[in-house]
């Protein structure tokens, strides 16, 4: 022992410099891996503690959401990035350039859904959306997109549209002066371009949020009495949203005020969402007949049609997701980490697109299987509504010609109804925009149905067996 | 022993000079901060809390924060911590194991480069698959004669749950 310490003792003593610059030196090392240690602990705490800034004050008037974003930038930072154009395999939009023109400003929109597949065109023959179609962008274009679509030039559209195309907590009080269902109202019998000029932002954070507690709230008249009716249907008498309903149904609530099949009721043009019946296909179809409407008649056969639009809620209502009580926001807006802190992703997009966070917290199974089980499903659903258009095409067809008859065969008011029926169908699967993932055995349920109302049509118009 | 400069103080040891007194004295203080450093990082990031049984500790890096509020709520709080189900049972395996976790945890969460959310490692799916028998032996060795299967069954892929939803 004696012996190592004085080898140790000579050893420095003959090179002290070069033991003390090497020791010195390990000694460094040490302290910087302390330091990164110890500032990195202090920055966790720090987050932990789930800093707030209140920079600026919010009230019921603050509708910019920049002005949100100076107290909660790292959600303001995410939401900001809904103007990502991002391809999934069977949704999501590409960026197309275009030249921007006098009356249309846009230089990048969408894939145009009509001249991808021309049966939509004969499918909505005589209605608005046989002009322009385009793939559906993220949150960030909603307000543009809406303004500028050739839909406009070719229908008149009313103010209506801008519930659900632009931020409208303070419009619609303005206009009502302070009640927001009164100002709602009013922008309902607005022309469009009138209503537009009285809206800024798409979709933004007072929308869904309370300024003062930043707890989810319901701001859509149109949802609070959609709901309203859907619970009364249930027996469940007078239900106000905001009141009652659980945190978890809110994180469904907000993004179905628009995400719905919704239809303009009567020359008032009121905002109404046809759940009085029910949520399902059938239910809203019942509800429709007895109100005896109709979004326009068909150009070919004379048809009273209806357009499904994108009734993503009421879809994923009738599948295992709900049934699980998994919100829209659990897979669309999933918890992050930023360092210690937990947000959930204002980047509202696909879980395609983010299957770690949005399927993995529940599902332990690798990325690449759970990307081929959503995509099964939906090449599934894709092959259906394939051969369901083209089963509505050949009805379409058939009544064209047996219309062009003297005299039209006596099925022809039934051969209509069936195209209808078949037509609604089949557009509530593909204005649904999961294709089929919301409700895989459900969207499967209602393309055969609309298959088979296309077939009755088909056997409706055959000459009576002598 | 210091005033003598010149003479060898005892056999082949080299006498001190002012040169290396005066670098011993410096390099003193220099290991001295360091070490001071080290220990005051050590406090301040709750370090010996890691030698405990205390599940709290296992959230004070904030990532297992949502693992510890599922265990508060699950079936197996009352009966078992995280130790008893992450770490294998033996003084050495036990502090062995918490030391490589305590490592590579550190190494994750300090450069931030992990996978979000987390998932389990191989080695450390057995030590938890090793933890339910521990406990459960009577039943899940009846289960495991009779799926006589090669490559053993996984109690926590049906129940995945028990531990913490998360």
């Amino acid at each position: 022992m004696a012996k190592l310490k004085d080898r140790l003792l000579n050893f420095y003593r003959s090179r002290p410099i070069t033991v003390f610059v090497f020791m010195a030196l390990l000694a460094a090392v040490g302290a910087v891996l302390g330091m990164i240690v110890l500032v990195s602990v202090f920055r966790h705490k720090q987050e932990a503690q789930n800093p707030f800034f209140r920079v600026v004050e919010l009230t019921d008037e603050t509708d910019d959401p920049a002005v949100w974003g100076k107290n909660f930038p790292l959600q303001y930072d995410d939401y900001r990035q809904t103007v990502d154009q991002v391809r999934t395999r069977y949704g999501g939009s590409e960026a197309m350039e275009r030249t921007p023109t006098q009356a249309d400003p846009r230089s990048v929109v969408a894939q145009s859904r009509i001249e991808e597949d021309p049966r939509l065109k004969t499918m909505w023959a005589g209605y608005a959306f046989a002009k322009d179609f385009r793939e559906e962008r993220g949150h960030a274009y909603m307000l543009d997109d809406q303004t500028y679509t050739e839909r406009q030039q070719v229908a008149k559209q009313p103010g209506t549209c801008l519930q659900c195309h632009a931020s409208l907590v303070v419009p619609y009080k303005k206009a009502g002066d302070g009640d927001l269902v009164k100002g709602f109202e009013k922008f309902n019998q607005m022309p469009f371009a009138e209503a537009r000029k009285l809206v800024t932002h798409p979709v933004a954070c007072i929308d869904c949020h309370d300024p003062k507690t930043l707890q989810l709230r319901v701001t859509r008249p149109g949802f609070m009495e959609g709901i309203r009716a859907f619970k009364a249907s249930q027996g469940v008498k007078d239900y106000d949203v905001n009141r009652d309903a659980t945190r978890q149904e809110m994180r469904t609530f907000v993004c179905g005020q628009c995400h719905v099949e919704y239809y303009f009721k009567g020359p008032e043009k009121r905002l109404v969402y046809p759940w009085a019946n029910g949520l399902k296909v059938e239910q809203i179809l019942a509800y429709y007949d007895a109100e005896q409407f109709k979004d326009w008649t068909h150009a070919d056969t004379g048809a009273p049609v209806l357009k499904a639009q994108h009734p993503e809620f009421e879809m994923w209502n009738q599948g295992i997701h709900a049934r699980s009580g998994v919100s829209c926001a659990d897979c669309h807006m999933p918890y992050k980490r930023e360092g210690a802190q937990k947000i959930s992703d204002h980047h509202v997009r696909s879980p395609l697109l983010n299957i770690n966070r949005a399927c993995q917290t529940c599902h332990k199974w690798p990325e690449a299987e759970l990307q081929a089980r959503a995509e099964g499903i939906q090449e599934r659903t894709q092959h259906m509504r394939n051969l369901a258009l083209d089963a509505l095409v050949a009805l379409i067809a058939d009544l064209k010609t047996a219309r062009a008859t003297n005299p039209p065969p006596p099925a022809l008011g039934a051969a209509q109804d069936f195209q209808r029926k078949a037509q609604f169908y089949l557009d509530f699967v593909e204005a649904e925009n999961s294709t089929g993932f919301h409700a895989p055995e459900e969207a499967l349920r209602v393309l055969g149905e609309s298959i088979d109302f296309a077939r009755q049509g088909q056997l409706a118009l055959r000459p009576a067996k002598q | 022993m210091l005033h003598i400069t010149s003479v060898e103080s005892r056999g082949s040891v080299k006498a001190p000079s002012k040169l290396t007194v005066f670098l011993a004295v410096l390099l003193a203080l220099i290991l001295g901060s360091a070490a001071g450093l080290g220990a005051f990082t050590f406090t301040y990031a709750h370090g010996a809390s890691y030698l405990t049984n205390d599940p709290r500790a296992c959230a004070n890096c904030h990532v297992m924060q949502d693992h510890l509020d599922g265990w508060v709520k699950s079936s197996h709080r009352a009966v078992a911590t995280c130790n008893d189900c992450h770490t294998p049972a033996g003084l050495l395996p036990k502090y062995f194991t918490k030391a490589e976790h305590g490592f590579f945890h550190s190494l994750a969460f300090t450069t931030g480069q992990f996978h979000d959310p987390i998932q389990i490692k191989a080695r450390s799916l057995r030590v938890t698959e090793n933890a339910c028998r521990k406990c459960h032996k009577d039943i899940v060795h009846q289960i495991d004669i009779a799926a006589n299967s090669t490559v053993g069954l996984s109690c926590t892929r049906c129940h995945a749950d028990v531990g913490h939803m998360d």
